[in-house]
């Protein structure tokens, strides 16, 4: 009786951290224009992990990043010419466009889009 | 029949659970953030948020983080460019925005929004350069266009209106600006 409450207690515990930690990070984007339909797994792009090396001028002036949402298409043929994200992922201030899995990292089946809280596509979703 | 002490063990490990999850749940871990797969060889090299966000000035909303007092007090300090020709520009004024309704009037500054922005990612699309030509409302900003293409998305979010509405009519704040609409700081 006793091993099985601590049975069920052991079990609770994780199925509650689960349920409460399934939520991506404020401003994550999810691209998977092009990924899951040329074999890999979309990306996950991380505002706050750039935004505490770069401010956002860097990448929505200097690299051309426009702000909007969905109004980037970024090809890999991009990357590795030095565009956009391969103005730094070039094996030298960040890593290469070889390392595919450090960027494709996202879960299968996502669509597109900034997670993580976005609030702003309508009153409704209010 | 033995007494069921189920409902007190139950509520324990319930709020036990809670507790330790909303702990946790500031910033969840790579592999449990919903969008990351677990099974990525990524996890476990990138770096997790917890361990860079911990660090730096705690907020209620949006990343946990208040990012302007981390610039202003320097817990962090992002490059402002990366071309060395790019002219870093910055600007000092703070605009009024008087049609607010029943809300405190907002006080857009410039200097944070220039600490991190470039003039071009505003200005002429989503904003006209010269202050009170541009039609702003909520109605708009909750559907993601003007601020909201920030604020709610990237930016402290749209729950956070006192942090733009701080401007009450009639306030010494409000009466500096005087006839103007802009004022430099």
């Amino acid at each position: 009786m006793r091993f099985c409450r601590l049975l069920r207690t052991l079990l609770l515990l994780p199925a509650l951290l689960f349920a409460f930690d399934a939520a991506p990070e404020y401003a994550d984007v999810v691209l998977n224009r092009k990924s899951e339909l040329e074999g890999v797994r979309p990306v996950v792009f991380p505002h706050w992990f750039h935004r505490i090396r770069y401010r956002c001028k860097v990448c929505h002036s200097e690299l051309g990043f426009r702000m909007r949402a969905g109004s980037n298409v970024v090809t890999m043929a991009d990357i590795i010419d030095g565009r956009f994200c391969g103005m730094c992922h070039n094996g030298q201030v960040a890593w290469s466009a070889d390392r595919c899995d450090l960027c494709h990292s996202g879960k299968r089946g996502q669509p597109s889009g900034i997670v993580g809280g976005s609030e702003t596509k309508g009153p409704g979703r209010w | 029949m033995p007494r069921q002490s189920r409902p007190g063990w139950l509520i324990a490990a319930l709020l036990l659970g809670v507790g330790m999850a909303m702990a946790a749940a500031k910033w969840a871990p790579l592999a449990l953030d919903g969008v990351h797969d677990p099974t990525s060889p990524a996890i476990g090299v990138l770096q997790e948020p917890a361990e860079a966000l911990s660090a730096l000035p705690p907020d209620t909303a949006g990343n946990q983080v208040l990012w302007m007092r981390a610039l202003d007090e320097g817990h962090i300090n992002p490059r402002t460019n990366i071309l060395p020709e790019t002219k870093v520009n910055l600007r000092l004024t703070d605009v009024l925005l008087k049609n607010t309704g029943e809300m405190p009037m907002v006080r857009f500054p410039h200097r944070q929004h220039t600490a991190w922005l470039d003039c071009s990612n505003c200005h002429d699309q989503l904003f006209e350069r010269k202050a009170g030509a541009t039609k702003i409302n909520m109605f708009l900003i909750l559907q993601g266009e003007k601020c909201g293409l920030c604020h709610g998305a990237v930016s402290f979010p749209l729950t956070e209106c006192q942090r733009c509405h701080s401007v009450p009519r009639g306030s010494p704040e409000a009466l500096a600006f005087g006839r103007s609409l802009v004022i430099e700081r």
